[in-house]
């Protein structure tokens, strides 16, 4: 059986599943729970001065009838006294001590504020910190979550005042909600982060209510930009760690969270350059009894490719992420439909008909029977086709006998200018 | 088994519940939205089954409704009685990977909505001018007035009845269609202008010729009759039932305790037999049996009214042919003398022809004989317009359904047999439609010859 047991800067966990920092991790009868459930870690709801918060709070987008493709939340940090949360942490910690318990900090962008409240949770006995430069909405309006964490000399110089001080690993909690994510994260590891943790979530407007005109969710008639997670988020979350983790200065661990609702996400995000994964939406929509197949999950996969711990996958397909120039021009695809599997329900040429590059015949045999072929001279190898038909195997993309050798628009290009140069020369 | 009457009322409330706004949506996001899907192609009125799926998937169930309605003006009642499965569904894609889109209930989910809102969803279009008299207000004649009113006709329905639907208002038993869903239908019909005289015979109210004079043209949607005799004796005893009026009952007087305890024997396996069946079962009766002479195989019910039916808990005789009733001194029925047949060669039809075994007959005893072997046709109707016909199936000409009278279009049930047509509601339904075209096409060319 494979040893799915992490350590993330030091910091170790008997699997790689940690509650992230949120609604589920707001109290020590929640985190014992979640650790009686199987979880491997947890970040401490967001510690710092007790806030107030408003009602109603979350809002979610329903997708074709699923609930919780994506959630928003107006919630603010913990709105309980510190010395609560530190006890809880304590009897948590005391109770729990293989597991990892993270203390999720914000305050002031003061280096006196920092160093106080590192200080008094450090004594508690956590195993490490997590700054919360993320959160986008209400804290942000004082200057601090994402209003620090969208400022790279901000999030250096708190990251710095915190290890003046941290005798524990420091993990940096970046916002997407930035042009370029790797400029925050590079301040992160500028400033001595030991980690950094992505993505914190999105600002988003949910809806509006089609009756009422009012914003989903709304606070006595009003509404305010909130935080954008879950399932639909995790192809952002998964590029920004994958930017992160291929950036030659970002030298650091990375926690990766953002729409992880199985094990599934989890193996994704760390072939990506994760080490482990924070989840939050997955277990407001379910609770915590969902671990038992994301351990199990992976132990299997893990087993099923004779991978011996869960730490060997990280950063495997990190290499295989780049930019557009470096692609392959002269590699061609073609789908082809396998008629005796499909089912006739003609997505797939409507789809290339009218969104595509019109490759797709409708065509009847001897019997009258139809079916549908794809002119292979015309296709494209776009893909859709496979991804509108809704049944499986019924389309495969194949890939088609090199022509050329392979070429890439940025060797394309040097080869463009070298010629251009030569001829200048000639001249 | 003793049931007050008031029991016997709930018995004939709609047995299946419609979905609840949950299933219907799960449901409709199941649905691929096939494009020319062949669920489109199976329904006879040609409903856009994805585009109102769609709709319901959308929220706009208005929408839904319309494009039901639009292709298939009683597509209410037809959400409950269509065989599906051999239609819509049968033919949906899903069929060959999970499992078909319940597209009636769906169906039925859109309709229930447009019922329940009762917002008008189609206008009548701008008057042309011209008359057309539709005889006869079922599916067939309703479906045709619906679409010549839409097109700008001034419509006339004469029908027989006190209410207009037909057979959906009175010969399909209530807890599978609602009187309140075919009169909707009327309703609608209603609300485009079209005039619906009932209680109207035609032959008796008003003559034939008086209908040809006042009106550019005439849809014959009669439909048929009643139940024929069996031909053997007994049939006049007290306990001998018209399966079509025992049903008709049920829908416009008070429910009776007259089969409460009692044994049933329903004679022929058509639909009309299983809901006469399953109608006396609701009425009460201790056992019902249903006598065939022929087999399963030859039987004309559909395959979901038979599986209802057996949940009901009718028994099936097959190849048994009813021989005598007998009753007793008071003129009730009391026994029934059957005979056992064999399948020989096939007839005209193709059907194998049952043959008595001789020697075989036995005695049952029984307290009611309900018939349903068919119905009788409207030859009075048609020597009345002088139409030609094949013992009582309308001769029309092939694809335009205009009979041997220029101005007099058929369709429906009075067309039926003789290899014309199907005798599903949804058939007649598309039939008017189509008598409806084929009358403005005949107009329009009438006109301009004229002109």
């Amino acid at each position: 059986m494979a040893d799915l047991s992490m350590n993330l800067a030091g910091i170790k966990s008997p699997n790689p599943f940690w509650l992230a920092s949120a609604p589920p991790t707001n109290s020590g009868y929640q985190v014992q729970r979640a650790f009686e459930a199987g979880w491997g870690g947890a970040v401490w709801k967001t510690l710092g001065e007790p806030i107030l918060n408003v009602s109603s709070r979350f809002a979610a987008i329903s997708f074709n009838g699923q609930r919780i493709a994506g959630f928003n939340n107006i919630e603010l940090i913990t709105d309980r006294p510190l010395e609560v949360n530190l006890k809880e942490i304590y009897e948590t910690k005391k109770r729990f001590p293989n597991h990892a318990i993270i203390a999720s900090l914000m305050v002031e962008p003061k280096r006196e504020k920092w160093h106080e409240i590192v200080k008094r949770v450090q004594d508690v006995g956590v195993d490490g910190f997590e700054l919360n430069f993320g959160c986008p909405h209400g804290m942000a309006e004082r200057g601090m979550g994402s209003a620090s964490g969208q400022v790279p000399e901000l999030v250096e110089k708190q990251t710095y005042w915190v290890k003046e001080v941290a005798e524990k690993p420091v993990i940096v909690k970046l916002t997407p909600n930035i042009t370029d994510i790797t400029a925050t994260a590079e301040a992160a590891v500028q400033g001595g982060a030991d980690a950094i943790s992505m993505i914190n979530t999105i600002n988003s407007l949910m809806g509006v209510d089609l009756d009422t005109w009012h914003i989903i969710p709304h606070v006595a008639g009003k509404g305010a930009h909130g935080g954008y997670c879950g399932p639909a988020v995790k192809p952002i979350a998964l590029n920004m760690v994958a930017e992160c983790a291929r950036h030659p200065r970002i030298n650091v661990p990375i926690s990766g969270m953002g729409g992880v609702s199985s094990w599934k996400e989890a193996v994704e995000f760390m072939l990506m350059g994760a080490t482990g994964v924070q989840v939050c939406t997955a277990v407001m929509h379910h609770g915590f009894r969902i671990i038992e197949d994301m351990v199990e999950g992976l132990q299997h996969y893990l087993d099923s490719k004779g991978i011996a711990s869960v730490m060997d996958l990280v950063g495997k397909a990190v290499h295989r992420y780049s930019d557009w120039g470096n692609l392959d021009l002269n590699y061609k695809v073609a789908a082809r439909i396998n008629t005796d599997v499909c089912i006739n329900c003609n997505k797939c040429y409507i789809a290339c008909e009218d969104a595509s590059h019109q490759c797709i015949d409708r065509l009847a045999d001897a019997t009258g029977r139809e079916y549908l072929k794809v002119r292979e001279e015309d296709c494209v190898g776009c893909n859709l086709c496979s991804l509108v038909c809704p049944v499986d195997g019924a389309i495969d993309m194949v890939e088609l006998p090199r022509e050329c050798p392979p070429m890439t628009w940025n060797e394309r290009q040097a080869a463009i200018s070298a010629l251009t140069v030569s001829n200048a020369e000639a001249k | 088994m003793n049931q007050s009457s008031f029991d016997l009322s709930k018995n004939f409330q709609e047995a299946a519940s419609g979905l609840t706004q949950r299933e219907a949506i799960e449901e409709a996001n199941r649905c691929l939205y096939c494009y020319d899907a062949p669920c489109i192609q199976a329904c006879p009125t040609g409903i856009d089954i994805p585009a109102f799926i769609k709709k319901i998937a959308s929220g706009n169930l208005k929408g839904a409704a319309k494009t039901i309605m639009l292709s298939n003006p009683v597509g209410a009642s037809c959400a409950r009685v269509c065989p599906t499965e051999e239609l819509c569904e049968g033919a949906c894609v899903l069929n060959h990977s999970t499992k078909p889109i319940m597209i009636g209930n769906l169906q039925r989910y859109a309709t229930d909505w447009a019922i329940q809102n009762d917002e008008p969803l189609f206008q009548a279009g701008r008057t042309n001018g011209r008359a057309v008299a539709v005889v006869g207000g079922g599916p067939a004649g309703l479906s045709a007035a619906r679409e010549l009113a839409l097109m700008g006709y001034s419509v006339t329905i004469f029908e027989a009845e006190k209410e207009a639907g037909g057979l959906n208002t009175y010969g399909i038993v209530s807890f599978r269609l609602p009187q309140r869903v075919p009169l909707w239908e009327v309703h609608q019909v209603k609300r485009l202008g079209v005039d619906i005289r009932t209680n109207t015979k035609v032959g008796k109210d008003i003559t034939a010729n008086e209908i040809l004079e006042s009106y550019d043209a005439v849809v014959l949607a009669a439909g048929m009759g009643t139940v024929p005799m069996l031909g053997i004796e007994g049939e006049d005893l007290e306990g001998v039932y018209d399966a079509i009026e025992l049903i008709k009952e049920t829908k416009t007087k008070p429910l009776t305790d007259r089969l409460v305890g009692k044994k049933v024997i329903v004679i022929g396996a058509g639909n009309t037999a299983i809901d006469g069946a399953t109608c006396s079962v609701r009425l009460g009766a201790e056992n019902v049996k249903i006598l065939y002479r022929r087999t399963k195989e030859e039987m004309t019910a559909y395959d979901f009214e038979y599986e209802f039916a057996k949940q009901e808990g009718v028994e099936f005789r097959w190849l048994t042919a009813p021989k005598r009733i007998i009753g007793d001194e008071k003129g009730r029925v009391t026994h029934i003398e059957c005979i056992r047949m064999q399948l020989g060669e096939p007839d005209q039809d193709g059907r194998r022809r049952p043959v008595p075994i001789e020697g075989s007959e036995f005695i049952m005893q029984v307290d009611a004989v309900i018939k349903a072997i068919g119905q009788m046709r409207h030859l009075e109707l048609l020597t009345e317009f002088g139409l030609e016909h094949d013992a009582g199936v309308v001769r029309i000409r092939q694809g335009s359904y205009q009979t041997s009278h220029p101005k007099i279009f058929a369709c429906g049930d009075i067309v039926f047999g003789k290899g014309q047509g199907e005798a599903m509601v949804v058939t007649a339904a598309q039939q008017g439609k189509e008598a409806a075209y084929a009358i403005h096409q005949y107009l329009e060319k009438h006109i301009s010859e004229t002109a």
